[in-house]
Protein backbone atom coordinates (compact mmCIF):
# COMPACT_ATOMS: atom_id res chain seq x y z
CA UNK A 1 0.00 0.00 0.00
CA UNK A 2 1.01 3.64 -0.30
CA UNK A 3 3.48 5.02 2.21
CA UNK A 4 4.33 8.70 2.83
CA UNK A 5 7.53 8.04 0.88
CA UNK A 6 5.48 7.42 -2.29
CA UNK A 7 4.91 10.38 -4.56
CA UNK A 8 1.21 11.29 -4.66
CA UNK A 9 -0.94 10.75 -7.74
CA UNK A 10 -1.92 13.69 -9.97
CA UNK A 11 -4.54 13.80 -12.71
CA UNK A 12 -3.39 15.50 -15.91
CA UNK A 13 -5.47 17.68 -18.23
CA UNK A 14 -4.19 18.90 -21.60
CA UNK A 15 -5.45 21.73 -23.79
CA UNK A 16 -4.75 20.46 -27.30
CA UNK A 17 -4.86 23.92 -28.84
CA UNK A 18 -6.02 27.41 -28.02
CA UNK A 19 -9.80 27.63 -28.01
CA UNK A 20 -10.36 24.06 -26.76
CA UNK A 21 -11.09 22.86 -23.22
CA UNK A 22 -8.52 21.09 -21.11
CA UNK A 23 -9.22 17.38 -21.37
CA UNK A 24 -8.34 14.63 -18.91
CA UNK A 25 -5.58 12.44 -20.37
CA UNK A 26 -4.40 10.27 -17.48
CA UNK A 27 -2.43 10.42 -14.28
CA UNK A 28 1.10 10.32 -12.97
CA UNK A 29 3.08 10.40 -9.74
CA UNK A 30 5.11 13.42 -8.65
CA UNK A 31 6.53 14.81 -5.44
CA UNK A 32 4.67 18.10 -5.90
CA UNK A 33 2.63 20.08 -8.40
CA UNK A 34 5.64 21.68 -10.08
CA UNK A 35 7.16 18.25 -10.73
CA UNK A 36 3.78 16.97 -11.88
CA UNK A 37 3.75 19.65 -14.61
CA UNK A 38 7.27 18.65 -15.71
CA UNK A 39 6.36 14.97 -15.78
CA UNK A 40 3.10 15.72 -17.60
CA UNK A 41 5.04 17.53 -20.29
CA UNK A 42 7.36 14.54 -20.77
CA UNK A 43 4.60 11.96 -20.55
CA UNK A 44 1.64 13.47 -22.36
CA UNK A 45 3.01 16.08 -24.79
CA UNK A 46 5.98 14.45 -26.54
CA UNK A 47 4.36 15.03 -29.91
CA UNK A 48 2.90 18.52 -29.54
CA UNK A 49 -0.36 17.17 -28.10
CA UNK A 50 -0.87 20.30 -26.04
CA UNK A 51 -0.30 24.00 -25.48
CA UNK A 52 -1.32 24.08 -21.82
CA UNK A 53 -1.40 21.66 -18.86
CA UNK A 54 -3.40 21.35 -15.68
CA UNK A 55 -2.50 18.97 -12.88
CA UNK A 56 -4.57 18.29 -9.79
CA UNK A 57 -4.02 15.89 -6.94
CA UNK A 58 -6.24 12.86 -7.52
CA UNK A 59 -7.26 12.90 -3.86
CA UNK A 60 -8.70 16.41 -4.35
CA UNK A 61 -11.17 15.26 -7.00
CA UNK A 62 -14.69 14.69 -5.77
CA UNK A 63 -16.64 12.40 -8.08
CA UNK A 64 -20.27 11.40 -8.23
CA UNK A 65 -21.03 7.84 -7.20
CA UNK A 66 -22.01 5.52 -10.12
CA UNK A 67 -24.72 4.07 -7.85
CA UNK A 68 -26.33 7.54 -7.79
CA UNK A 69 -26.28 7.82 -11.57
CA UNK A 70 -30.00 7.06 -11.94
CA UNK A 71 -31.04 9.56 -9.31
CA UNK A 72 -28.75 12.20 -10.73
CA UNK A 73 -29.18 11.84 -14.46
CA UNK A 74 -32.44 10.05 -15.23
CA UNK A 75 -34.68 13.02 -14.35
CA UNK A 76 -33.38 14.74 -17.50
CA UNK A 77 -34.51 11.83 -19.64
CA UNK A 78 -38.23 12.77 -20.04
CA UNK A 79 -37.66 16.49 -20.51
CA UNK A 80 -37.47 16.33 -24.26
CA UNK A 81 -39.03 19.79 -24.47
CA UNK A 82 -35.60 21.11 -23.52
CA UNK A 83 -34.39 20.32 -27.02
CA UNK A 84 -35.14 22.48 -30.05
CA UNK A 85 -36.13 19.47 -32.14
CA UNK A 86 -39.16 18.96 -29.84
CA UNK A 87 -40.96 21.84 -31.52
CA UNK A 88 -42.67 21.35 -34.86
CA UNK A 89 -42.74 24.70 -36.62
CA UNK A 90 -44.53 25.11 -39.96
CA UNK A 91 -42.13 25.19 -42.90
CA UNK A 92 -43.30 28.65 -43.90
CA UNK A 93 -41.63 30.14 -40.87
CA UNK A 94 -38.05 30.76 -41.86
CA UNK A 95 -34.93 31.67 -39.96
CA UNK A 96 -36.08 29.94 -36.74
CA UNK B 1 -8.14 8.02 -12.05
CA UNK B 2 -9.93 8.33 -8.72
CA UNK B 3 -7.74 5.69 -7.14
CA UNK B 4 -8.26 6.91 -3.61
CA UNK B 5 -12.03 7.16 -3.96
CA UNK B 6 -12.06 3.69 -5.35
CA UNK B 7 -10.22 2.20 -2.41
CA UNK B 8 -12.99 3.32 -0.10
CA UNK B 9 -15.72 2.31 -2.51
CA UNK B 10 -14.80 -1.37 -2.67
CA UNK B 11 -17.92 -3.03 -1.24
CA UNK B 12 -17.54 -4.64 2.16
CA UNK B 13 -19.84 -7.61 2.10
CA UNK B 14 -22.61 -7.83 -0.45
CA UNK B 15 -25.30 -10.45 -0.30
CA UNK B 16 -25.24 -13.17 -2.91
CA UNK B 17 -28.50 -11.93 -4.41
CA UNK B 18 -27.28 -8.38 -4.74
CA UNK B 19 -24.13 -9.79 -6.24
CA UNK B 20 -25.91 -11.74 -8.95
CA UNK B 21 -28.04 -8.69 -9.84
CA UNK B 22 -24.96 -6.55 -10.10
CA UNK B 23 -23.22 -9.24 -12.08
CA UNK B 24 -26.09 -9.32 -14.59
CA UNK B 25 -26.00 -5.53 -14.95
CA UNK B 26 -22.23 -5.62 -15.36
CA UNK B 27 -22.37 -8.24 -18.11
CA UNK B 28 -25.26 -6.44 -19.84
CA UNK B 29 -23.21 -3.28 -19.95
CA UNK B 30 -20.28 -5.14 -21.51
CA UNK B 31 -22.56 -6.90 -24.02
CA UNK B 32 -23.90 -3.48 -25.03
CA UNK B 33 -20.29 -2.38 -25.73
CA UNK B 34 -20.40 0.13 -22.87
CA UNK B 35 -17.20 0.70 -20.94
CA UNK B 36 -16.64 -0.22 -17.33
CA UNK B 37 -15.18 2.73 -15.40
CA UNK B 38 -13.10 2.70 -12.19
CA UNK B 39 -15.84 3.43 -9.68
CA UNK B 40 -18.35 0.99 -11.21
CA UNK B 41 -19.07 -2.26 -9.47
CA UNK B 42 -17.17 -5.14 -11.06
CA UNK B 43 -16.65 -8.78 -10.13
CA UNK B 44 -13.46 -9.35 -8.23
CA UNK B 45 -12.19 -11.78 -10.87
CA UNK B 46 -12.55 -9.06 -13.52
CA UNK B 47 -10.61 -6.63 -11.34
CA UNK B 48 -7.87 -9.17 -10.61
CA UNK B 49 -7.59 -10.29 -14.23
CA UNK B 50 -7.17 -6.69 -15.34
CA UNK B 51 -4.66 -5.84 -12.63
CA UNK B 52 -2.62 -8.87 -13.68
CA UNK B 53 -2.85 -8.17 -17.40
CA UNK B 54 -2.32 -4.39 -17.29
CA UNK B 55 0.56 -4.61 -14.84
CA UNK B 56 2.27 -7.37 -16.84
CA UNK B 57 1.87 -5.16 -19.84
CA UNK B 58 3.35 -2.19 -17.97
CA UNK B 59 6.28 -4.27 -16.72
CA UNK B 60 6.92 -5.41 -20.31
CA UNK B 61 7.17 -1.82 -21.52
CA UNK B 62 9.59 -0.95 -18.71
CA UNK B 63 11.80 -4.04 -19.07
CA UNK B 64 11.53 -3.58 -22.85
CA UNK B 65 13.60 -0.42 -22.57
CA UNK B 66 16.65 -2.45 -21.54
CA UNK B 67 17.56 -4.46 -24.68
CA UNK B 68 17.23 -1.33 -26.83
CA UNK B 69 18.72 1.09 -24.33
CA UNK B 70 21.76 -1.12 -24.64
CA UNK B 71 22.36 0.38 -28.14
CA UNK B 72 21.72 4.08 -27.55
CA UNK B 73 25.40 4.86 -27.05
CA UNK B 74 26.41 2.81 -30.10
CA UNK B 75 23.74 3.66 -32.68
CA UNK B 76 25.38 3.98 -36.12
CA UNK B 77 24.44 7.63 -36.73
CA UNK B 78 23.22 10.67 -34.83
CA UNK B 79 19.81 10.34 -36.48
CA UNK B 80 19.47 6.64 -35.53
CA UNK B 81 20.52 7.56 -32.01
CA UNK B 82 17.89 10.32 -31.75
CA UNK B 83 15.26 7.92 -33.07
CA UNK B 84 16.25 5.21 -30.61
CA UNK B 85 16.20 7.60 -27.65
CA UNK B 86 12.72 8.76 -28.68
CA UNK B 87 11.51 5.18 -29.01
CA UNK B 88 12.91 4.06 -25.66
CA UNK B 89 11.38 7.16 -24.03
CA UNK B 90 8.02 6.21 -25.58
CA UNK B 91 8.29 2.73 -24.06
CA UNK B 92 8.88 4.25 -20.63
CA UNK B 93 5.81 6.41 -21.28
CA UNK B 94 3.77 3.34 -22.21
CA UNK B 95 4.77 1.76 -18.92
CA UNK B 96 3.65 4.90 -17.08
CA UNK B 97 0.27 5.08 -18.89
CA UNK B 98 -0.37 1.44 -18.06
CA UNK B 99 0.69 1.62 -14.41
CA UNK B 100 -1.75 4.52 -14.06
CA UNK B 101 -4.52 2.46 -15.64
CA UNK B 102 -3.78 -0.43 -13.26
CA UNK B 103 -3.86 1.94 -10.29
CA UNK B 104 -7.47 2.89 -11.06
CA UNK B 105 -8.30 -0.69 -10.04
CA UNK B 106 -7.16 -0.01 -6.49
CA UNK B 107 -3.55 -1.19 -6.44
CA UNK B 108 -0.70 1.16 -5.53
CA UNK B 109 2.16 1.89 -7.93
CA UNK B 110 4.69 0.93 -5.26
CA UNK B 111 3.04 -2.49 -4.95
CA UNK B 112 3.24 -3.02 -8.72
CA UNK B 113 6.92 -2.07 -8.81
CA UNK B 114 7.50 -4.38 -5.88
CA UNK B 115 5.87 -7.27 -7.72
CA UNK B 116 8.21 -6.75 -10.67
CA UNK B 117 11.40 -6.36 -8.65
CA UNK B 118 10.67 -9.30 -6.36
CA UNK B 119 10.18 -11.53 -9.40
CA UNK B 120 6.51 -12.28 -8.56
CA UNK B 121 5.21 -10.52 -11.67
CA UNK B 122 5.68 -11.66 -15.24
CA UNK B 123 6.62 -9.55 -18.22
CA UNK B 124 6.86 -10.41 -21.90
CA UNK B 125 9.44 -13.15 -22.46
CA UNK B 126 10.67 -11.46 -25.62
CA UNK B 127 12.76 -9.04 -23.58
CA UNK B 128 14.81 -11.87 -22.13
CA UNK B 129 16.66 -12.28 -25.42
CA UNK B 130 19.98 -10.46 -25.94
CA UNK B 131 20.73 -7.71 -28.48
CA UNK B 132 24.33 -8.38 -29.58
CA UNK B 133 24.18 -6.49 -32.88
CA UNK B 134 22.71 -3.24 -34.27
CA UNK B 135 20.51 -5.31 -36.56
CA UNK B 136 18.76 -6.60 -33.43
CA UNK B 137 17.48 -3.09 -32.79
CA UNK B 138 16.10 -2.96 -36.33
CA UNK B 139 14.55 -6.41 -35.94
CA UNK B 140 12.97 -5.50 -32.60
CA UNK B 141 11.26 -2.43 -34.04
CA UNK B 142 10.03 -4.31 -37.07
CA UNK B 143 9.02 -7.63 -35.49
CA UNK B 144 8.59 -7.12 -31.75
CA UNK B 145 6.80 -3.79 -32.01
CA UNK B 146 4.95 -5.18 -35.02
CA UNK B 147 3.68 -8.12 -32.99
CA UNK B 148 2.89 -5.79 -30.09
CA UNK B 149 0.74 -3.61 -32.37
CA UNK B 150 -1.19 -6.66 -33.55
CA UNK B 151 -1.88 -7.57 -29.90
CA UNK B 152 -2.60 -4.03 -28.80
CA UNK B 153 -4.98 -2.69 -31.45
CA UNK B 154 -7.89 -4.86 -30.23
CA UNK B 155 -7.13 -3.71 -26.66
CA UNK B 156 -8.13 -0.16 -27.67
CA UNK B 157 -11.69 -1.55 -27.55
CA UNK B 158 -11.23 -3.40 -24.26
CA UNK B 159 -14.22 -3.15 -21.91
CA UNK B 160 -12.27 -1.40 -19.16
CA UNK B 161 -12.22 2.33 -19.95
CA UNK B 162 -8.86 3.41 -18.50
CA UNK B 163 -7.06 0.48 -20.16
CA UNK B 164 -8.72 1.14 -23.51
CA UNK B 165 -7.83 4.84 -23.37
CA UNK B 166 -4.22 4.07 -22.43
CA UNK B 167 -4.00 1.67 -25.36
CA UNK B 168 -5.27 4.28 -27.83
CA UNK B 169 -2.39 6.49 -26.74
CA UNK B 170 0.10 3.59 -26.94
CA UNK B 171 -1.05 2.46 -30.38
CA UNK B 172 -0.66 5.96 -31.82
CA UNK B 173 3.01 5.81 -30.86
CA UNK B 174 3.72 2.20 -31.82
CA UNK B 175 3.42 2.75 -35.54
CA UNK B 176 6.53 4.95 -35.46
CA UNK B 177 8.36 2.16 -33.60
CA UNK B 178 7.62 -0.44 -36.22
CA UNK B 179 8.33 1.81 -39.18
CA UNK B 180 11.68 3.01 -37.85
CA UNK B 181 12.65 -0.62 -37.27
CA UNK B 182 11.72 -1.67 -40.78
CA UNK B 183 13.50 1.40 -42.14
CA UNK B 184 16.69 0.46 -40.30
CA UNK B 185 16.32 -3.15 -41.50
CA UNK B 186 15.92 -1.91 -45.07
CA UNK B 187 19.15 0.08 -44.81
CA UNK B 188 21.01 -3.05 -43.73
CA UNK B 189 19.32 -5.28 -46.30
CA UNK B 190 20.37 -2.86 -49.06
CA UNK B 191 23.85 -2.40 -47.60
CA UNK B 192 27.12 -4.31 -47.87
CA UNK B 193 27.17 -8.14 -47.81
CA UNK B 194 28.29 -7.93 -44.17
CA UNK B 195 25.30 -5.73 -43.31
CA UNK B 196 22.97 -8.10 -45.14
CA UNK B 197 24.35 -11.02 -43.13
CA UNK B 198 23.81 -9.04 -39.97
CA UNK B 199 20.17 -8.39 -40.92
CA UNK B 200 19.59 -12.05 -41.77
CA UNK B 201 21.19 -13.18 -38.53
CA UNK B 202 18.93 -10.89 -36.49
CA UNK B 203 15.85 -12.09 -38.36
CA UNK B 204 16.87 -15.70 -37.70
CA UNK B 205 17.07 -15.06 -33.98
CA UNK B 206 13.93 -12.86 -33.56
CA UNK B 207 11.42 -14.55 -35.85
CA UNK B 208 10.37 -17.42 -33.61
CA UNK B 209 10.40 -15.50 -30.32
CA UNK B 210 8.28 -12.79 -32.01
CA UNK B 211 5.71 -15.41 -33.04
CA UNK B 212 5.62 -16.70 -29.47
CA UNK B 213 4.74 -13.21 -28.20
CA UNK B 214 1.13 -14.05 -29.04
CA UNK B 215 1.11 -16.63 -26.28
CA UNK B 216 0.38 -20.34 -26.19
CA UNK B 217 -1.77 -21.95 -28.91
CA UNK B 218 -5.53 -21.66 -28.41
CA UNK B 219 -5.71 -25.32 -27.46
CA UNK B 220 -3.46 -24.66 -24.44
CA UNK B 221 -4.54 -21.15 -23.39
CA UNK B 222 -6.30 -21.03 -20.01
CA UNK B 223 -7.60 -17.47 -19.91
CA UNK B 224 -9.23 -17.00 -23.29
CA UNK B 225 -12.91 -17.90 -22.76
CA UNK B 226 -13.70 -15.65 -19.81
CA UNK B 227 -11.51 -12.84 -21.15
CA UNK B 228 -13.48 -12.93 -24.41
CA UNK B 229 -16.81 -12.82 -22.53
CA UNK B 230 -15.59 -9.79 -20.58
CA UNK B 231 -14.22 -8.21 -23.77
CA UNK B 232 -10.74 -7.92 -22.33
CA UNK B 233 -9.64 -10.06 -25.24
CA UNK B 234 -11.27 -9.94 -28.68
CA UNK B 235 -9.21 -12.37 -30.73
CA UNK B 236 -7.49 -15.60 -29.81
CA UNK B 237 -3.72 -16.00 -29.70
CA UNK B 238 -3.65 -18.07 -32.87
CA UNK B 239 -5.85 -15.61 -34.78
CA UNK B 240 -3.54 -12.73 -33.98
CA UNK B 241 -0.42 -14.78 -34.70
CA UNK B 242 -1.78 -15.74 -38.12
CA UNK B 243 -2.56 -12.12 -38.92
CA UNK B 244 0.97 -11.13 -37.98
CA UNK B 245 2.48 -13.85 -40.16
CA UNK B 246 0.34 -12.81 -43.13
CA UNK B 247 1.45 -9.19 -42.77
CA UNK B 248 5.11 -9.93 -42.12
CA UNK B 249 6.06 -12.58 -44.69
CA UNK B 250 5.72 -10.18 -47.66
CA UNK B 251 7.67 -7.54 -45.72
CA UNK B 252 10.54 -10.01 -45.28
CA UNK B 253 10.39 -10.89 -48.96
CA UNK B 254 10.66 -7.22 -49.86
CA UNK B 255 13.79 -6.99 -47.74
CA UNK B 256 15.22 -9.96 -49.67
CA UNK B 257 15.67 -11.87 -46.41
CA UNK B 258 14.73 -15.47 -45.71
CA UNK B 259 12.46 -16.41 -42.83
CA UNK B 260 14.06 -19.21 -40.80
CA UNK B 261 11.23 -21.67 -41.42
CA UNK B 262 11.73 -24.36 -44.08
CA UNK B 263 8.07 -25.36 -43.79
CA UNK B 264 6.66 -21.90 -44.40
CA UNK B 265 4.26 -21.90 -47.34
CA UNK B 266 1.34 -19.97 -48.72
CA UNK B 267 -1.92 -21.90 -48.65
CA UNK B 268 -4.55 -21.75 -51.40
CA UNK B 269 -6.60 -19.29 -49.31
CA UNK B 270 -3.68 -16.83 -49.27
CA UNK B 271 -2.69 -17.36 -45.64
CA UNK B 272 0.87 -18.34 -44.81
CA UNK B 273 1.31 -21.57 -42.88
CA UNK B 274 4.22 -21.70 -40.46
CA UNK B 275 6.12 -24.72 -39.16
CA UNK B 276 5.67 -25.88 -35.54
CA UNK B 277 6.67 -23.53 -32.72
CA UNK B 278 9.03 -24.81 -30.06
CA UNK B 279 6.95 -24.23 -26.93
CA UNK B 280 9.46 -25.92 -24.67
CA UNK B 281 11.79 -22.99 -25.35
CA UNK B 282 9.00 -20.49 -24.69
CA UNK B 283 8.15 -22.16 -21.39
CA UNK B 284 11.77 -22.27 -20.32
CA UNK B 285 12.15 -18.52 -20.92
CA UNK B 286 8.84 -17.88 -19.18
CA UNK B 287 10.00 -19.86 -16.15
CA UNK B 288 13.06 -17.65 -15.88
CA UNK B 289 15.62 -19.66 -17.80
CA UNK B 290 15.97 -17.38 -20.81
CA UNK B 291 19.31 -15.91 -21.80
CA UNK B 292 18.75 -12.58 -19.99
CA UNK B 293 16.05 -13.07 -17.32
CA UNK B 294 18.38 -12.62 -14.37
CA UNK B 295 20.21 -9.70 -15.99
CA UNK B 296 17.02 -7.79 -16.76
CA UNK B 297 15.63 -8.02 -13.23
CA UNK B 298 19.01 -7.23 -11.72
CA UNK B 299 19.18 -4.10 -13.88
CA UNK B 300 15.69 -2.96 -12.84
CA UNK B 301 16.49 -3.59 -9.18
CA UNK B 302 19.70 -1.58 -9.44
CA UNK B 303 17.89 1.30 -11.19
CA UNK B 304 15.23 1.34 -8.47
CA UNK B 305 17.77 1.18 -5.65
CA UNK B 306 19.99 3.85 -7.26
CA UNK B 307 16.97 6.14 -7.57
CA UNK B 308 15.85 5.75 -3.95
CA UNK B 309 17.69 8.85 -2.72
CA UNK B 310 16.24 10.93 -5.56
CA UNK B 311 12.68 9.90 -4.67
CA UNK B 312 13.28 10.60 -0.99
CA UNK B 313 14.98 13.94 -1.70
CA UNK B 314 12.11 15.06 -3.94
CA UNK B 315 9.57 14.29 -1.20
CA UNK B 316 11.67 16.13 1.39
CA UNK B 317 12.06 19.12 -0.95
CA UNK B 318 8.33 19.21 -1.67
CA UNK B 319 7.56 19.09 2.07
CA UNK B 320 9.98 21.93 2.74
CA UNK B 321 8.50 24.08 -0.01
CA UNK B 322 4.97 23.38 1.23
CA UNK B 323 5.97 24.35 4.78
CA UNK B 324 7.53 27.59 3.51
CA UNK B 325 4.43 28.44 1.52
CA UNK B 326 2.31 28.15 4.68
CA UNK B 327 4.70 30.24 6.79
FE1 LIG C 1 5.39 0.14 -26.16
FE1 LIG D 1 7.02 0.06 -29.01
Amino acid sequence: MTSPQDWPLYEVFVRAKRGLDHKHVGSLHAADAAMAIEHARDLYTRRQEGVSLWVVKSSDIVASDPDDAQALFDPAEDKIYRHPTFYDIPKDVETL
Amino acid sequence: MYTQGLLEAIPKAVSALEDSERMARFQARIDAEEKIEPKDWMPDAYRQTLIRQISQHAHSEIVGMLPEGNWISRAPSLLRKSILIAKVQDEGGHGAYLYSAAETLGIARSELIDQLLSGRAKYSSIFNYPTPSWADIAAIGWLVDGAAIMNQIPLCRCSYGPYARAMVRVCKEESFHQRQGYHAMLSLARGTPAQQRMAQDALNRWWWPALMMFGPPDTASQHTAVSVRWKIKRFTNDELRQKFVDFTVPQAQFLGLTLPDAQLQQAADGHYQIGPLDWSEFNAVLKGNGPCNAERIAERRAAHADGAWVRAAAIAHAAKRAARAVA
